[in-house]
């Protein structure tokens, strides 16, 4: 297997594109990569996509989108792993860069939420749940991250300030962001009386529906020491999955999956969590960001909810977490949400993060969900 | 010649009590299509006598739910599809009656 690089990154703002359709905001990303990348061609197209066949009637995205941003009769097709389908993209090309099959890549998250009205965006959402098991019995992803949280605050006796944290965190870096959906700051004492969605997840702790894309190019180490100044090399790629129905869970409140894509990734990079300067993580709730926080042993079980405090995830933190605003507040562009996490790991490590940068930053992990963990898809990128 | 190999997926057949105590449970203000005209409803985690855990909706709800709370399988209409379509019936739970003996 070959080492790999990134030597592109693009992506537009995280939000409600009114004026814009599926394959317009996928080939804007697409340029901006290639143009950062300095190339006008690539071997491979993978599309990160988890909703577009409700959302907007389309499948088949590899062939549409090649066509519309002139890459036509490359190699293009879509993978989808719900909300995990932008990391999933991510992994599919570094199986086909890694193995030598493919010379370079581009990988490109998209989703286009806005043309759905609400109740319909709600039910197409609740495809990636079991439907037999739970969509069937009128769950919704909400519902059932909210009957975690309800469960972890009884079985760890916390109330609603406990996930403050995380929530002022991701708008406090979102505010940086131009590429973010919210740019509010949320006040601390504020988070606990906010509009009830699911209690007790509530309007502040849920990420937002959005249009989005983003796109990185992937190409071995050896040709890209030689394309671009600093290419980011991607040194580990791992997928676990977990039972789709939370209920089928020996231990609903221990993210399974997620440990062990972490550790597989860590190992193969040779790095220990310890060396972690920075982690993108699946943020879509609070009671993710503490489980995910707990099942990679960053903390005990339990006191994941400690961490979200400046002195620990802010940017000059000990482990600065959803440094651009995360899915709360960068947005939550579904099947695209994996590659804003590698274009935003990527400006961390080459320096370019602006107010957002996080200093010093060598290794960072990206880590990105399906569902509560059923798919769980971790890179390590480092400069 | 081969002939294609036959496997047999084993079944068993297993009746549960229909009864359990409420793992977790949440209220849904956002509902999908087909939910709309139950909105609010509870939902709910519900651990069963027998160990396994199942997803279900609360129904028949008049006093505040807990985590705890035993509970009892129902047959209830789950959706329709409008006026004119089919009924979608299935299993819901409601916390156990007392009964006198």
């Amino acid at each position: 297997m070959r080492d790999l690089a990134i030597i592109g990154i693009g992506q537009i703002p995280v939000g409600e594109h009114w004026t814009s359709g599926l394959r317009t905001l996928a080939a804007e990303a697409i340029y901006l990569a290639l143009e950062d990348a300095g190339i006008e061609q690539v071997d491979a197209l993978y599309v990160g996509n988890a909703y577009g066949s409700s959302y907007s009637s389309q499948t088949q995205l590899g062939a549409l989108i090649a066509d519309h941003a002139g890459l036509a009769n490359i190699e293009a097709f879509t993978v989808e792993a719900a909300e995990a389908s932008g990391g999933a993209a991510i992994r599919t090309a570094y199986l086909a860069v890694a193995s030598g099959a493919i010379e370079t890549a581009l990988v490109l998250g998209v989703e286009k939420s806005t043309d759905t009205l609400a109740s319909a965006r709600v039910e197409a959402r609740s495809v990636s749940l079991d439907a037999d098991y739970e969509a069937a019995h009128g769950a919704t992803l909400t519902a059932m991250a909210a009957m975690l949280m309800r469960r972890y605050m009884h079985e760890y006796n916390l109330d609603l300030n406990a996930f403050e944290g995380f929530s002022i965190n991701a708008h406090a870096n979102g505010n940086r962001n131009q590429n973010a959906m919210f740019k509010n700051l949320i006040k601390p004492g504020r988070f606990a009386s906010a509009p009830m969605i699911s209690e007790p997840i509530n309007l502040f702790d849920n990420a937002p529906d959005a249009d989005g894309a983003a796109a990185i190019v992937i190409t071995s180490l050896d040709r890209a020491v030689d394309m671009v100044p600093m290419p980011v090399r991607l040194t580990a790629s791992a997928v676990a999955t977990d039972t789709l129905a939370l209920a089928d869970r020996s231990d609903p409140l221990y993210l399974k999956a997620s440990n062990i894509s972490a550790h597989k990734a860590f190992a193969k990079a040779g790095v220990t969590k310890d060396a972690v300067d920075l982690f993108e993580l699946h943020d879509a709730f609070t009671i993710l960001t503490a489980l995910t926080l707990e099942a990679i042993t960053f903390a005990n079980r339990g006191e994941g909810w400690k961490l979200a405090q400046p002195s620990v995830i802010g940017l000059n933190g000990s482990l600065p977490i959803s440094t651009f605003g995360g899915l709360k507040a960068r947005g939550n562009p579904g099947g695209a949400t994996g590659v804003y996490q590698a274009v935003e790991a990527c400006l961390q490590l080459r320096g370019q993060a602006g107010s957002n940068q996080v200093p010093n930053a060598k290794v960072a992990l990206i880590q990105n969900l399906g569902g509560l963990g059923s798919t769980a898809v971790s890179h390590i990128l480092q400069i | 010649m081969t002939s294609r190999k036959q496997v047999e997926v084993q079944y068993e057949q297993f009746t549960f009590s229909g009864t359990g105590e409420i793992y977790s449970f949440t209220t849904l203000q956002e509902t999908p299509e087909g939910f709309d005209d139950q909105a609010p409803y509870t939902l709910a985690l519900v651990k069963l006598d027998e160990g396994p855990m199942i997803t279900a909706q609360l129904t028949d709800i008049d006093e505040p739910v807990a985590i705890g709370d035993r509970v009892e399988m129902v047959t209830r209409r789950l959706t329709s599809e409008g006026d004119r379509g089919m009924i979608v019936y299935g299993y819901k739970f409601r916390k156990t009656l007392s009964r006198s003996s």
